[in-house]
């Protein structure tokens, strides 16, 4: 118990970082298609649809598993630059985790996009704003701000989903768990000091989102 | 007392029957993922050396078997709480599990062995066939430095708590880079990607792989037996104690080393070792 501590510690750094690299890819990606999704030309929100769909629509340990050991058995890829990336277990998980939020994200974010009262951009318009000023500078941040409560949640989601990490190799606080569990052959214990890890993180998380909700709120 | 207590009362009561029936019912936890020790067909029937084997010795001790399906990982747990009662799955007898459980006297052996991609500049390495490191001679000392230095910046691939990542992690062949993986499948895998330049493992598991698979996997430096590989593979069981069911235990492990001795006599086990290994691994 003593001595699993210190161990399942740094590994909840490992976890920390793939939630965090993951969340900044995400958001990038979902942002995007949240865009693309408004966007009128049919083909183009087709296809930012169909990308959310087949990620929100399929298990992130599958999405994981064809990206890891799928592409790992296809000789012409591994003959390519992107096996210098897709070769590390984890870069592999970051790219599955990353593609699996900004799915979600870009669903949460697109519907806080359509909830914007249209008199905000009138507001801007009629002050004599561009268009282009009125989308970075109005649409944007409100948008950030009216998905904060979900996307908090999709970040809590996300910081659990990361503990599939571990089936491709990485030392996570899931993996690290395990691999203390391989020697001392005590699950209870090690499983609830990981358990434990885990919703301490949560209890940050959720109280940052509160926090951002309150600094940014409207009233 | 209504109706609600009553069904869980009845429920309860037939769970406790259920659980006290094993008499001469016991059950044998198996892998099922690490040919040709034991694995699955197509249909996901358990198959192997050692599930055959397991049916023969309750033929033996006369007690009706069923032979259950757990991942390795959660194996000696497993064992600990109950889930089944005995042990056959490639499981090493080693000082460190012993710690835990206990074991019968080993019906089989297997030598441990490093395997590459042909073509890997790993190959060719100037070692014995096999080394012993139990007690350690100058050759074997000497194949240890060869394969530290081979091995160092390399990623070695093993399956998660086995003999081969407690051998990689003793720190005699220096601090090498190990990859854990759940299952040999997944060690196989990803040693035929390249995302591991060698992997440590059961010998005969990559010949078998390398058959099956027409994948160019090679056997690279000396075997290993010994030491940190234990004495042999042998039934693991719970520790016996002074209730009811450690009794039960107790009995039942020297019921196992009756029939292993039986099997071994009547020439069961080489039979069977030559049938799945293709050579006699029996002990």
């Amino acid at each position: 118990m003593a001595t699993s501590l210190p161990k399942l510690l740094s590994a909840a750094v490992v976890t920390l970082k793939l939630l965090s690299l993951s969340l900044i890819f995400g958001l990038a990606i979902g942002l995007l298609f949240a865009i693309l999704r408004l966007n009128k030309n049919p083909i183009i929100n087709k296809f930012a649809y169909g990308y959310s769909y087949i990620f929100r629509g399929t298990p992130l340990l599958v999405q994981i598993f064809i990206i890891y050991f799928g592409l790992g058995q296809i000789e012409y890829f591994r003959s390519t630059f992107l096996w210098v990336v897709f070769k590390e277990p984890y870069w592999c998980a970051i790219i599955a985790f990353a593609l699996n939020t900004g799915a979600y994200t870009s669903e949460i974010l697109r519907s806080a996009f359509q909830t914007i009262k249209p008199g905000i951009i009138e507001a801007g318009k009629s002050l004599g704003i561009s268009n282009k000023i009125i989308f970075y500078k109005i649409q944007i941040p409100v948008a950030i701000r009216q998905s904060l409560p979900a996307y908090g949640n999709e970040i809590i989601l996300m910081m659990k989903g990361t503990s599939l990490a571990s089936t491709v190799t990485i030392m996570d606080l899931t993996g690290a768990a395990k691999h203390i569990v391989s020697t001392t052959y005590k699950p209870l214990e090690v499983f609830l000091l990981a358990g434990g890890i885990y919703l301490f993180m949560t209890f940050l998380i959720h109280n940052l989102i509160k926090y951002l909700e309150k600094k940014y709120s409207f009233q | 007392m209504n109706i609600f207590k009553k069904i869980i009362l009845t429920v309860l009561a037939s769970l406790l029957l259920i659980g006290n029936v094993y008499a001469d019912k016991i059950t044998i936890g198996t892998e099922g993922a690490y040919p040709p020790w034991n694995s699955k067909d197509a249909s996901g029937a358990l198959i192997g050396f050692e599930v055959e084997l397991a049916k023969e010795l309750c033929a033996i001790m006369n007690h009706e078997c069923t032979i259950v399906e757990q991942d390795w990982d959660g194996m000696i747990p497993a064992l600990l709480m109950r889930k089944f009662d005995a042990i056959m799955a490639g499981m090493s007898i080693t000082a460190e599990r012993q710690k835990t459980i206990t074991f019968s006297q080993g019906y089989a052996d297997e030598v441990a062995a490093l395997a590459v991609m042909k073509g890997s500049s790993l190959e060719g390495m100037d070692t014995p066939a096999g080394i012993g490191l139990s007690s350690p001679n100058s050759d074997a000392k000497k194949a240890l430095k060869t394969i530290k230095a081979a091995l160092a910046g390399k990623t070695v691939c093993t399956q998660t708590g086995t003999i081969h990542q407690n051998f990689l992690e003793s720190g005699d062949v220096g601090k090498v880079n190990v990859r854990t993986y759940k299952t040999q499948d997944e060690v196989n895998l990803d040693l035929v990607a390249g995302r591991c330049d060698v992997a440590l493992a059961a010998a005969v598991a990559f010949t078998d792989y390398a058959e099956k698979s027409g994948k160019s996997v090679v056997l690279v430096g000396p075997t290993f037996s010994g030491g940190a590989f234990g004495n042999g593979v042998g039934v693991g069981m719970r520790q016996g104690g002074s209730d009811t069911i450690g009794k039960r235990d107790a009995k039942l492990l020297k019921d196992f080393n009756k029939a292993i001795n039986t099997a071994r006599k009547e020439g069961i086990i080489s039979k069977l070792a030559i049938k799945h290994f293709g050579f006699d691994a029996s002990m």
